[in-house]
């Protein structure tokens, strides 16, 4: 029995596929449709005019923590960028220690002695089995909010204090003089540059090789402490200094945020750890022996065949840890850390009720972030990928 | 001859106690100092932590008066136990969550026994029988009383959330990663673009947008109970990340076997159940239960939206007048709990990887 022409097409691949396809997608404009609809009613039956023109409005409420120039009288906008500032400070703040405290641990669980190995090994597996929330409730209310009074601060060599208040940092203050420095350690960095390219050029040309890193080094240390000395010391520190009832002068830190960065960078460095030590078991042990067998020193069997290989493992996870402990910076809102969740999805979608445009802009500032990142690493990683045979 | 052999010292002991630390802990002199780092570190926290939690602290008692010792008052805990465990639950009914409990830690320890015969029947009621009861046992029907939602509270909750997340999300997980691997593109931009928002945010956000955001979106007089909005969303925040590590099994698949199956005749989804997910699957168990531990973890978010979960009634229980100032206790307390929950399933994980392990 021959097919007939309909069955022919209703098996047909392509017809099959248009027609599932067909049905999906009308599926979901259905469904788009409806929740667009029912909102639109339900915002009528509120009194909610849809739009972005409540962002030029002002505010009329105080945030905690300003990095910029706020006040109530500023609008919605000011308190978005008030509060995507804080997140952002935080993220980088918890990053840079996460960073540093999860490469240590990571090379510590490596490490030929059984006990410090041990030692990362439970802070990793305890850490790491905690829930997040938990812990920044640990450092907030049992800890810092535990703390002393400020007339008991605890001090560190008479210039740090630690209370219930926050933690008060001298505060580097920069005169006039001090620009000159700068430009000098730019114009020394861009010195060491050149250095560099020509040390490379002339080892490819002649293969006589020229200490370039201890050099440049020397020169931007020693031109900055000889620029130091020549000018008189520029910078002064404001001491914090206790007044009253509390510290003034210095830098404050406010409890949330020391709570805040301190059980972010803690979490996120196990995990840092985990990825390091895994970057690093991934280079067969037959790349040293035969990077020695060729005669290169063990400082550059590092430099030039551990550290390359094992960045390009590293490097795509650690940025996701960095972007998963940018997004947990968003449990700001559960110490009340004026973080863009808390100031913008909190107290702004409170007196505003303009729930979806305020939701998608916090959404949409996480959503960029991510696939910023997602593209910087795919761009990485063809960067790096190694020429197969 | 003899002269060569004085020359040579006796072999360093490497066996034994002595053996083993001067390898592992003095083999040079840095090692050494790191060891003695290490202990300092040791000694300087482990003693004070274990008499603050045994040997200073108190158990017996029923009031924060009892507590006069300078460690840990387990009184606190003591006498919270019922908020912790049921939240608000109605005493009268506290059978129903404990024939849940029992139905739940007798099936686990059957599924954790090696060796034992119908694994695969209990893992089934596990996943699809025992969730049907739990909804009849805790929100009532048939017969029995209605219990609100607004009184669950305490681990409880924790493990409705992070049991229907795990439950749900899966079959979700699954459609989206084969959605996005499929050749229709309609599909395939679909589910990648539902997987990338998801993935893309905070689950906090998540969760306000459910509490905002849900009411918006449905007609007039459809209002869904809180608790519901909030599974709601950690079940689709769930599924992406799952879709992700199911798309990873899907592609670690040799090309070999689609074709194989293409060429034995199969249709797409008989491909698929008979012959690439099962395999697929097998080999993403570790990241699977990898996700459900951060699912676990992710359930104490639902508080800041006002659900009581464990670490709600933690949180809730420390600011009772009578119970002020034991915020340690409770804190040290739910990490506990947590860790063992968590590390647990890390463990099984790990040993479920080695036995599924068929080397090929």
């Amino acid at each position: 029995m021959r097919p007939s022409k309909f069955s022919n097409f209703i098996f047909n691949r392509t017809v099959q596929g248009t027609f599932y396809q067909a049905i999906t997608l009308s599926l979901v404009i259905l469904g788009v449709y409806y929740i667009v609809q029912n909102t639109a009613e339900n915002m009528m039956a509120r009194g909610l005019a849809s739009g972005f023109h409540f962002l030029g409005v002002e505010s009329q409420f105080d945030i905690g923590m300003t990095l910029i120039e706020y006040s109530p009288t500023s609008t919605y906008f000011d308190a978005f960028i008030v509060g995507l500032l804080n997140t952002l400070l935080v993220a980088g703040i918890g990053i840079f220690f996460a960073t540093i405290v999860g490469f240590a641990f990571g090379i510590m669980r490596l490490s030929s002695n059984w006990l410090i190995a041990k030692i990362a090994e439970t802070y990793i597996e305890v850490i790491r089995n905690i829930p997040l929330l938990l812990q920044i409730f640990f450092w907030y209310f049992a800890v810092l909010r535990a703390l002393p009074k400020p007339k008991q601060s605890l001090e560190f060599m008479d210039s740090i204090f630690l209370n219930n208040r926050g933690l008060f940092l001298p505060d580097p203050n920069f005169s006039e003089s001090s620009s000159v420095i700068f430009n000098l350690f730019w114009i020394t960095i861009v010195i060491s540059i050149f250095i560099f390219v020509w040390s490379k050029r002339r080892q490819n040309r002649t293969g006589i090789t020229f200490p370039a890193f201890y050099v440049s080094a020397a020169l931007i240390v020693g031109v900055f402490f000889a620029a130091l000395a020549a000018t008189g010391f520029p910078v002064s520190f404001d001491i914090p200094e206790l007044k009253g009832f509390n510290y003034k002068g210095g830098m404050k830190l406010i409890p949330e945020l020391v709570a805040l960065t301190f059980a972010l960078s803690m979490y996120t460095a196990a995990f840092i750890a985990e990825v390091v030590r895994a970057g690093i078991m991934a280079i067969s042990k037959g790349q040293t022996e035969a990077a020695k067998s060729v005669g290169l020193k063990d400082g550059l069997v590092l430099r030039l065949i551990i550290i390359p290989q094992a960045l390009r493992v590293i490097v795509p996870p650690l940025t996701n840890q960095y972007l998963n402990l940018t997004k947990n910076s968003s449990l700001a809102a559960a110490i009340a850390y004026p973080d863009l969740v808390l100031v913008f999805a909190g107290t702004a979608l409170m007196q505003t009720g303009q729930a979806i445009e305020i939701i998608g802009m916090v959404m949409g500032v996480y959503l960029f972030l991510s696939l910023f990142t997602s593209i910087i690493m795919n761009l990485f990683n063809r960067i790096t990928k190694v020429g197969e045979r | 001859m003899s002269d060569t052999s004085k020359n040579i010292t006796p072999p360093v002991i490497e066996i034994g106690i002595v053996g083993w630390m001067r390898k592992n802990l003095f083999s040079t002199w840095y090692n050494t100092i790191l060891t003695l780092i290490g202990l300092y570190f040791i000694y300087l926290i482990i003693p004070p932590l274990f008499s603050w939690i045994f040997f200073d602290a108190t158990f017996s008692g029923t009031t924060r008066d009892d507590c006069t010792s300078s460690g840990a008052c387990w009184v606190f805990i003591k006498q919270n136990m019922k908020l912790i465990i049921y939240g608000l639950y109605p005493s009268d009914e506290l059978w129903r969550v404990n024939i849940a409990y029992f139905l739940l830690t007798v099936s686990i320890i059957y599924l954790l026994i090696p060796n034992l015969k119908y694994k695969g029947f209990v893992g089934v009621f596990l996943l699809l029988i025992f969730p049907i009861i739990c909804i009849f046992l805790f929100s009532g029907g048939l017969g029995l009383e209605n219990v609100e939602t607004r009184l669950w509270g305490g681990l409880f909750l924790t493990l409705v959330i992070a049991g229907v997340g795990i439950v749900l999300s899966l079959p979700i997980g699954i459609m989206l990663a084969l959605g996005r691997r499929s050749k229709l593109p309609v599909v395939s931009l679909l589910s990648t673009i539902f997987i990338e928002i998801w993935r893309g945010v905070p689950l906090i956000t998540v969760l306000f947008m459910a509490s905002n955001m849900f009411p918006l979106f449905m007609p007039e007089g459809v209002n869904f109970d809180k608790l519901i909005r909030a599974l709601i969303g950690v079940m689709f925040f769930s599924a992406a990340y799952l879709a992700e590590v199911v798309r990873g099994g899907l592609q670690a698949m040799p090309k070999g076997q689609y074709e194989a199956s293409q060429a034995a005749g199969l249709t797409y989804w008989k491909m698929m159940v008979l012959i690439i997910l099962p395999q697929s699957l097998k080999i993403v168990i570790p990241a699977i239960i990898g996700s459900f531990i951060a699912l676990f973890k992710d359930t104490t978010l639902v508080l800041i939206i006002g659900l009581f979960d464990f670490l709600g009634i933690i949180q809730f229980v420390g600011t009772n007048p009578d119970w002020l100032g034991f915020s340690h206790e409770g804190y040290v307390f739910a990490a506990a709990i947590f860790w063992v929950f968590c590390f647990g399933m890390s463990r099984y994980s790990q040993r479920l990887e080695k036995k599924l392990d068929t080397g090929n």
